[in-house]
Parts: structure tokens; C-alpha cells; sequence
């Protein structure tokens, strides 16, 4: 079989794991530390001791809907808490308590910047992250109780609106469906340091988990690998996660399977799932390296299709750079949910809804569009300010009484070159709109110039002055009067002879001379000369000592 | 002992009778009594002695004290102390210490009480007769052969032979009904969500219920003032008012309808126990209540959706006793696994073993429908017909159980017999209401007999107020065992 001939559609649905940046725990009041000795975060609750009772971290629950609502998912007025069983080390109750068939929000969308190029129509068939193959996969309910015959969690809701299907919406965005997003608590970890003993810390024991499944509706390794960088940007964004890959605050496990066409028909493989990426990077990589192996197998054997196969689980070798069959869990567990007794479900009405909807406001894809027309900026430079809410939110402050390009430009160079050397973020730099504002209107308007800008901005940091009074103070003030620049370039050309024959007479010098030249007389005059003066001023010199000549 | 807790509390107060000699009463009738009864499962007396001091040391200094100071109390055995052993009468639990102590421990030590130590229950409150106990089986004061209820056996026990005025139990499905019946004295399970759960370590978590034993309805009356209340830590804990029961107490009621169900009069009613139950009817109407025939149609569904729901909670709340974080760890482990298997099953006796069996069939995939959810839904009938019925009574009289205690062994190899005895207590647990037992005669054997009085949500006072005239006007439960005398 000719590998050229095979038309191959990949089909992507992911599930993510987000931590949600609370202080404390899900269901107690232990800190979340990272790297905090082992079993030193600890309390009878979420060590499992007989006789505790969980009590639910409001905070964990806003930032879940907020993330919610950011990813345009219905609110559930009414959740609760479900007890997922199995047994396990580092599960210290040997259940986890989650949210099974009634997820907080649901049937949302997610718009994911995509290479033009790669830009189809996704197939609305696939199978959803963590779902089951067709004909194996829990019906919508299963039951009059909404209680499947399966155990698996994820995949329930199923019943998207239309208006959100999956596809393109418009040039250059994927819309990514989002078929659940819940909350969870997080297990502790394994530690297996010494031969043959394993070790327990339940110090990430109770950390809030926001769970994320997507419908199956990205087409390539890139496509998914840009999903994960938004929804980080998204949920930094929002203040919902420090979504730190290195701390382990986010975690992807993509459901992978290819649509082959071959000789007018198609084959579909079956899926895998592969667990536990921790990077972009890694979810791009497994990503690719699944399409290709599935592509391989079916080419190897024509019944490795998801009718006549399993889905299986697969771990990713990052250092082989290969995925490897792993034993599936989904044949092998009932996880026996039932509502959690010991917590009493969440009830929220519209108005704490819209609440939480005004506290999401704009989102970042939203607001970059609107930031860079309306303030004139590139995208590229909207998309830098927009890095962190609060830095975005002091510029749009600072832009109502400054001159907003200039502003942009102040942001992009000098400020965030402040900012990036204390290890913080512009508006972490502590300095009031109003002067931001004032800097950046006096530059615009010629009272000062860039370089002086530079020399104020500098000076703000340790002055509460504004910049105006800094720049009269240090002598900033643009020189406008000719008589005056005059002089300057006169010196100028006194002590620089050699670049002014260049000006004049090295064609290949000429126009280097004349920066140098330019640069010289804003040295003399300590960066207070006009820079359109000195340039018309230089000019009308050169052409005069070229009729000299 | 046969001082009240009233009685004693007014006694410290006044300086007639130091905290220090009540808590050496109570250590000499444990100590006297404890070889015949086994109600423990520890006892600290050095604590208590010290504790008793520092109440006798306050008072004598005029400082203020709680309104329970230098009260001798014991607490069971599946309520989390710092102090001592928590170890439902499991061996999978034998020496487990607890990090913190329960809401009501906190509660009670705040009130001065001087908890002497814990008693024995079924183990992890799963019985309805004390012999499922890892530490052997509490004997019923009134009759050493027989059983004194279950599960809170050993606090119904202790109390009733004097050891102490009062103690706290815990009820999931008649747990201090069931033993305060047969052990002739006062047993109140509160609304759920009335006290607060934190600490009591979990059989059933929508049933279980924290509540008091006493001699009277007085002193239960003053215990439940001191553990009720909200606690931020349990979610299912209700935050409302907590009223002065002991006030309302002497008010008289006028017009008490006292609704009669024909459903807790049936088939294996025991003649003695209704006839005693039926006498106490009596007292009722002659001290001016009407007696109003009611329905609770869904009765006979009861035990089995009791034990669905409870047994299913078990299975799950019980997972986490596996050997690996504390408890009990089987010796030499194949596998990570056979940690859990072997650890769990030299760890549970029989009846745990067979409930979390239970439990988890009732959670499985496939048959979660046809029971768990199905019980789910018979109990909300089951509240249904306690609602309708409190429309019209205000409150419900009936036997607590449907026999007088049983002797020891009689029925251990007959689960589902034993199960049929929780048939007049469960529902209450399933509804979430308010039940007290009071004393309310003998057999011809001299066995007690126990009246049981349900109440809507957040009637205590009100239950209390009418299980309180009963004992104006009768004596039963000034009654003590031969053996309290000594
Ligand atoms: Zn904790």
C-alpha cells in the first residue's frame, strides 16, 4: 500500500487538568505549597483519618465556573459531589471525591488560533476525549437516574447546541467544543526513591482540579498543542491557575485517532489515550507520534480499526520519544460513584451567575482584537500587554489620558524592560496610570523625546514626581529653538570632521555619517534637542558645505 | 452512682460534693462493675482525676466554670478523642490514636464535663447488640445474659448500672433508641444535622447522628444543649438556633395529638412490649392528649431500604481502613495489593465484612439502578409519610423495638432476625427525624421496655417536652438494675 495515497484526517479531543490557584485545599484548610517536604501539608481531613468531613473551598468553585464561563460552558444551577472509587496508595480515603453526572459547566467552546492552512471542517463524530468507542461508549444517561452502565466519568454530556458545533468559525480560529468542565481533588503522589520500597506524599493530596474534555475537535498535533498554550493563557489570564508546566499545574492527556481515506473509503483506528503529558511540547510530540504509529498498524493490519480494537491507554516515553501501550483501567475498574453524603450540593441562582460572568469580563482574544484597533497597537504587541490582566488593565487606565500608540511602544520597550529586571510584571512596577499616562502624551507631543522618555521612566521608578516636573528637574525639556540646536550642530560638526566628509563625499558612508552626526548633537545637548530640528538643521548644513565645496 | 447530672452539676456548683468525689464514685463503680458488664473499651482515671482538680481548683477560687463541670461522662468509642484508644471495637482500628478531638468532645470538655473514657459497640456502630465488638460483648445490667442493645451498648450499659449519669452514643439506625430501650433508661438521636458529625467516625453519613443517654429526659435535655449546634467543619451541619431545652422543659402542653401508626403494632410485636407501650398511651390521654390514629404506609419498606443506604455508605466510608496510612497492617504482605486484602480482611470481623459486601454489590455498575437509587427513592416516601403525618400529630408514640433484649449468641447466626429488630427505629434515621426512648415498664422476666417518640425536623424541644411529662407522671425510669446497687 502507498502511504502517498492515504488521505489521513487526525481526529483530537483532549482532557486537561488544571489546579486552581487557591491558598488551601479543596475540602480542608491545608496549604498548597509546592515542593514543601513530604507529608508537611497535611491535616486529619485530607489524610483520610476516621471521623473527618470535607467542607468545600468556596474560591476552588469560582475559579472553577469563572473558567467555566471563560470557556463559554453552561452553569449547572445545581451540582454535587460524587465519590469515585478505587484503591490506590497515594488516595488516602481510597475514593476521590469529583463530579460525575453533573459537571458545573458544560457544553462550552473554546476558540483556538490556527495555521490558516491546517483550517478544516473537523468531523463532529469522533470521539471525545475519555469517551468510549462507538457502540462501547455510555449513552447520554443510560438511565432514567442519568447513571450509565459504565464507570467512566467524562464523555456523559453529550447534547451540544448546534450553534456550537464544532468547525471553523472564522479564518483563522478553530472552534474547540467543550463537552464538560468539573471539579475534582487531586490525589498525593507515589514516591519510589529507594529500591523496592514505595513511599507516600500526601502533601498534593485535596488540591483543586479543574477537569477539562473537549469534543474531538482538533485536526493536528499543532492545532492541539496551540489549544493547550490558550487555555494556559486563558486561565493565567483569569487568575484562575498559575498553570506552572514545571510545578505539574497542568496536565493533558489527548485522545488520539486517524480517519484514513483510501480507495474512496474510510477507516477509522482506534483510539488511544495518551496520559499524563506535562508539557506542550510532550502533547504535540505523543501527538504526532501517534497519527503516525496508528497510520502504520493499519496499514500492517487492516483490522486495527475502532470497531474491532479497544481504545487503549498509552503512556509517552519522553526521552525515546515513542507512546507505549499501557493496561487499560477502563475494562479493569468500576469506580461504584454515588453522591458524596458528607457534602450538600451546590445550589448558585442567575444573579451569582452574572456575578461571576462580570468578574471573567472580556476575554483575552476578545480584548486583543478590540486593544489593537482601538489603541492602534500591533496584535503581536496587544498579545504582550495582554500577558497579565492587571498590566493590561493599567494600560487601558493609563491610555484614557495619554497618547495610546506611544503608550504601546512605552509598554513594549522600556517598561516591561523594568519590569522583566525586577522579576515582575509592569503593573507590578507600582506606577500610577496617571504618570504612565503623562509620559507618554509629553513624548507624543514633542515636549520631550524618546530618549529622554528612556532617562524619566527610569526616574519615576524612585520619584513619585510626575514626569513632566522630572523632566523640567533634569533638564529634559525639548530645545525647539533654532538658534540654539544651531549651536549644537555647529560643535558638532567642529568635532567630527571626519564623519562630515563622510556625509558629504562616501556614498557607501553617507548615510551612517549623518546618524552618527544626528546622534552627536542629541549628545551635546544632553538629549533636550528636538530631533526634527537637529535633522532638518543637519541637512541644510551639509547642503550648504556642498555648494562650498 | 445514681446521682442525676442535674443533681450532681448542682451539687459542685454549691460546693456540697467536689468534682473530685464524683469522679471517684464513677471510678469505683467502673471499677467494681467493668468485669461483669465490659461497657468499656478505655478508661483513663488519672486523667480524670486530674480533671476533676482543676474543676474543684476553679470553683474554689470562685473562677467560672462551664455548666457541665466535674461531670463524669463516657463517650463511645467511635467518637474521636486526643486522649485514649478510638477504636470501634475493631481490631483493624486497636491502636489507632486520634489526631483532634470530635465536635461534641470539644464541646463537652468546654462545658467541664470529664469524659472518663470510651464504650464498647458493635463494631463501627454495624449491630443492634454489642456483640459484633472486637473487644467481646457488653452484658445488659438487668440480666448479665442477655445483651444490652446495640450499637452504643456500652454507653446504654454503663449508664444504666451507674457507672455514670450520662453518656453520648451514636444512632445510624436505632443505635441509642435500641440500647436506651433495653437497658431501661433515656435515649435521644437528634435531627440529623443538629449535632455536628466532625469526629464521629462514619458508619451511614446521611443516618448517623450523635446523641445522649441519661436516667431522665432532664439530663438528655441539658447534654444535648451543651453538643448541639453548628460547626463549620460538617457540611450537613445545620446552623440554627440552638433553643434552652432544660427551660421549656416544666411548660405544660395542652392539646398533645399523639399520633398512633397500626404499621408499628404488627406482625412480631412482642404482646408485653405492646401492652406496656399501649399503657403508656394511657398515661398520655389521662394526662389530656388525644391519641390520633395516623398512617405511614411505606413502613414495611423500611429495613431493606435502610440497609441499602447504609450498607452502601459503609462500603465506602470504610475504604479507607486498607492498612496503609495507619490501622491495622497484615504482617507479610505478598503485594501492594494483598496489603489491602489481607490487611482489611484480619481487620473487619464478620458483620463489617458482610455489610461492606453488601454495600459495594449495592454500588456496582449494573445494579446501582435496581437498589441504591431505588432506595434512594423509597426513602424520600419514607420522609413523605413522616411530613403527612406531622399535619396532623405532633408527635408519634411507638415501641422502640419489637422485643425486650435477647439473650447473648441467640441470634448471632441469624443476620437477617437481628436485622428485622431495627423495623420501628430505622426510619427515623431515613427521614432525618428526631426519636427518643423512655423507659416504659418491664417484662414478666424484669426486662425493660421502651417507649419511642418521633418528632418533625428540629422539634427536640417539643419531643422533649412531651417525653418529659411521661416521667411527671411515671416512675420506670427511676428503676435501676440490682447491680447499680451494689
Ligand atoms: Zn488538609
Amino acid at each position: 500500500m502507498d502511504r502517498s495515497k492515504l488521505k489521513i484526517r487526525p481526529i483530537i479531543g483532549m482532557e486537561i487538568h488544571v489546579q486552581l490557584a487557591t491558598k488551601t485545599k479543596l475540602f480542608c484548610a491545608c496549604p498548597i505549597e509546592f515542593g514543601a517536604p513530604p507529608n508537611s501539608r497535611v491535616c486529619p481531613v485530607c489524610l483520610g483519618m476516621p471521623g473527618v468531613l470535607p467542607v468545600l473551598n468556596r474560591t476552588a468553585y469560582e475559579h472553577a465556573v469563572r473558567t467555566a464561563i471563560a470557556l463559554k460552558c453552561e452553569i449547572a444551577r445545581f451540582t454535587k459531589w460524587d465519590r469515585k472509587s478505587y484503591y490506590y496508595p497515594d488516595l488516602p480515603k481510597n475514593y476521590q471525591i469529583s463530579q460525575y453526572d453533573l459537571p458545573l459547566g458544560f457544553d462550552g467552546a473554546f476558540d483556538v488560533p490556527v495555521d490558516d492552512a491546517a483550517v478544516s471542517n473537523a468531523p463532529a463524530d469522533g470521539a471525545p476525549a475519555d469517551g468510549e468507542p462507538e457502540g462501547g461508549r455510555p449513552t447520554d444517561g443510560g438511565s432514567a437516574s442519568g447513571r450509565p452502565e459504565s464507570g467512566v466519568a467524562a464523555g456523559l454530556r453529550t447534547g451540544r447546541s448546534p450553534r456550537k458545533t464544532s468547525g471553523t468559525e472564522s479564518t483563522g480560529y478553530r472552534r474547540v467544543g467543550i463537552i464538560r468542565a468539573h471539579l475534582e481533588e487531586d490525589a498525593g503522589k507515589n514516591l519510589h526513591e529507594k529500591p523496592g520500597i514505595t513511599q507516600v506524599d500526601l502533601n498534593r493530596t485535596g488540591t483543586p482540579l479543574l477537569e477539562i474534555v473537549t469534543e474531538p475537535d482538533l485536526a493536528s498535533a499543532d492545532e492541539a498543542y496551540n489549544f493547550c498554550v490558550e487555555l494556559q493563557r486563558l486561565v493565567t489570564y483569569l487568575g484562575a491557575s498559575e498553570a506552572s508546566m514545571q510545578k505539574g499545574q497542568m496536565r493533558f492527556e489527548p485522545n488520539v485517532n486517524v480517519a484514513i481515506e483510501y480507495d474512496g473509503r474510510e477507516y477509522r483506528t482506534p483510539i488511544a489515550e495518551v496520559k499524563n503529558l506535562n508539557s506542550f511540547k510532550a502533547v504535540r510530540d505523543a501527538i504526532r507520534y501517534e497519527i503516525e504509529r496508528q497510520v502504520s498498524e493499519w496499514m500492517a493490519d487492516p483490522d486495527y480499526v475502532i470497531n474491532k480494537r479497544p481504545k487503549e491507554n498509552r503512556g509517552w516515553d519522553d526521552v525515546r520519544g515513542v507512546t507505549e501501550f499501557q493496561r487499560g483501567k477502563e475494562e479493569a475498574h468500576d469506580y461504584r460513584y454515588f453522591p458524596d453524603p458528607d457534602l450538600v450540593p451546590v445550589e448558585v441562582d442567575d444573579a451569582w451567575i452574572e456575578s461571576m460572568k462580570d468578574s471573567v469580563g472580556e476575554l483575552p482574544l476578545e480584548r486583543q482584537a478590540r486593544m489593537s484597533s482601538e489603541y492602534g497597537l500591533s496584535s503581536a504587541d496587544a498579545a504582550t500587554i495582554l500577558a497579565d490582566r492587571a498590566t493590561a488593565d493599567l494600560f487601558e487606565e493609563a491610555a484614557e489620558a495619554g497618547h495610546p500608540p506611544t503608550l504601546g511602544k512605552q509598554f513594549i520597550s522600556f517598561w516591561s524592560a523594568h519590569a522583566n529586571a525586577r522579576n515582575t510584571t509592569i503593573a507590578g512596577l507600582g506606577i500610577d496610570a496617571a504618570r504612565l499616562g503623562e509620559l507618554s502624551k509629553i513624548t507624543a507631543d514633542g515636549l520631550v523625546n524618546a530618549t529622554a522618555a528612556a532617562i524619566i521612566a527610569e526616574k519615576m521608578l524612585s520619584s513619585s514626581d510626575t514626569p513632566t516636573a522630572i523632566a523640567q528637574r533634569e533638564g529634559l525639556i525639548q530645545t525647539r529653538d533654532e538658534g540654539q540646536v544651531q549651536a549644537w550642530v555647529e560643535e558638532a560638526f567642529t568635532k567630527n570632521e571626519k564623519a562630515v566628509q563622510d556625509a558629504l563625499a562616501n556614498p557607501k558612508k553617507q548615510q551612517q555619517a549623518r546618524g552618527f552626526l544626528t546622534g552627536q548633537v542629541m549628545k551635546i545637548s544632553g538629549g533636550k534637542a528636538d530631533p526634527k530640528v537637529v535633522g532638518k538643521l543637519i541637512e541644510e548644513k551639509l547642503a550648504k558645505l556642498s555648494q562650498d565645496l | 452512682m445514681t446521682a442525676t447530672l442535674v443533681e450532681i452539676r448542682d451539687a459542685i456548683r454549691s460546693r456540697r460534693t467536689g468534682a473530685r468525689e464524683w469522679v471517684e464514685q464513677a471510678i469505683a463503680a467502673i471499677e467494681r462493675l467493668e468485669p461483669q458488664l465490659r461497657a468499656l473499651v478505655s478508661y483513663d482515671a488519672d486523667r480524670a482525676r486530674k480533671l476533676a482538680r482543676e474543676v474543684d481548683e476553679r470553683i474554689a477560687r470562685s473562677q467560672e466554670v462551664g455548666p457541665l463541670a466535674g461531670a463524669p461522662l463516657l463517650v463511645k468509642d467511635n467518637i474521636c478523642t486526643r486522649f485514649g484508644p478510638t477504636t470501634c471495637a475493631s481490631k483493624i482500628l486497636e491502636n489507632f490514636q486520634a489526631p483532634y478531638d470530635a465536635h461534641v468532645v470539644e464541646r463537652l470538655e468546654a462545658a467541664g464535663a470529664i469524659i472518663l473514657g470510651k464504650t464498647n459497640l458493635d463494631e463501627f456502630a454495624m449491630g443492634g447488640s454489642t456483640e459484633n465488638s472486637a473487644m467481646g460483648p457488653t452484658r445488659n445490667p438487668w440480666a448479665l445474659d442477655r445483651v444490652p442493645g446495640g450499637s452504643s451498648g456500652g454507653s446504654a450499659a454503663a449508664v444504666a448500672a451507674g457507672m455514670v449519669p450520662a453518656a453520648l452514643g451514636s444512632d445510624t439506625g436505632g443505635s441509642i433508641r435500641q440500647p436506651a430501650s433495653f437497658c431501661g433508661i433515656t435515649g435521644l438521636k437528634p435531627t440529623y444535622g443538629r449535632v455536628s458529625r466532625y469526629g464521629l467516625v462514619a458508619y451511614g453519613s446521611s443516618l448517623d447522628q450523635i446523641g445522649p443517654f441519661a436516667r431522665n429526659v432532664r439530663d438528655a435535655a441539658l447534654l444535648l444543649e451543651i453538643i448541639a449546634g453548628h460547626d463549620s467543619r460538617d457540611s450537613t451541619s445545620v446552623n440554627s438556633p440552638v433553643p434552652r431545652y432544660t427551660a421549656a422543659l416544666d411548660t405544660p402542653l395542652d392539646g398533645v395529638r399523639i399520633g398512633y401508626a397500626e404499621e408499628y403494632f404488627g406482625e412480631g410485636l412482642d404482646p408485653e412490649v405492646r401492652q406496656a407501650v399501649e399503657a403508656a398511651l394511657d398515661v398520655y390521654r389521662s394526662a389530656g392528649a388525644t391519641v390520633v390514629p395516623i398512617h405511614l404506609p411505606h413502613t414495611k419498606y423500611c429495613i431493606a431500604c435502610y440497609y441499602l443506604v447504609a450498607t452502601a455508605e459503609a462500603s465506602s466510608n470504610l475504604a479507607r481502613y486498607d492498612g496503609v496510612h495507619y490501622g491495622h497492617r497484615t504482617a507479610a504482605p505478598e503485594d501492594y495489593i494483598d496489603v489491602y486484602c489481607a490487611s482489611r480482611q484480619e481487620g473487619f470481623g464478620p458483620e463489617v465484612r458482610r455489610r461492606i459486601m453488601l454495600g459495594t454489590y449495592a454500588l456496582s455498575s449494573g445494579y446501582y439502578d435496581a437498589y441504591y437509587l431505588k432506595a434512594l427513592k423509597v426513602r424520600t416516601l419514607i420522609k413523605q409519610d413522616f411530613e403527612q403525618a406531622f399535619g396532623q400529630v405532633d408527635v408519634i408514640a411507638c415501641p422502640t423495638a419489637p422485643t425486650p433484649p435477647w439473650v447473648i449468641g441467640e441470634k448471632i447466626n441469624d443476620p437477617l432476625a437481628m436485622y428485622l429488630m431495627d423495623v420501628y427505629t430505622v426510619s427515623a434515621n431515613l427521614a432525618g427525624i428526631p426519636g427518643i426512648s423512655i423507659p416504659c415498664g418491664f417484662s414478666g422476666a424484669g426486662l425493660p421496655i421502651g417507649l419511642q417518640l418521633l418528632g418533625p425536623h428540629f422539634a427536640e424541644e417539643r419531643l422533649l417536652r412531651i417525653a418529659h411529662e411521661y416521667q411527671r407522671h411515671t416512675d420506670w425510669h427511676t428503676r435501676a438494675p440490682q447491680i447499680a446497687a451494689g
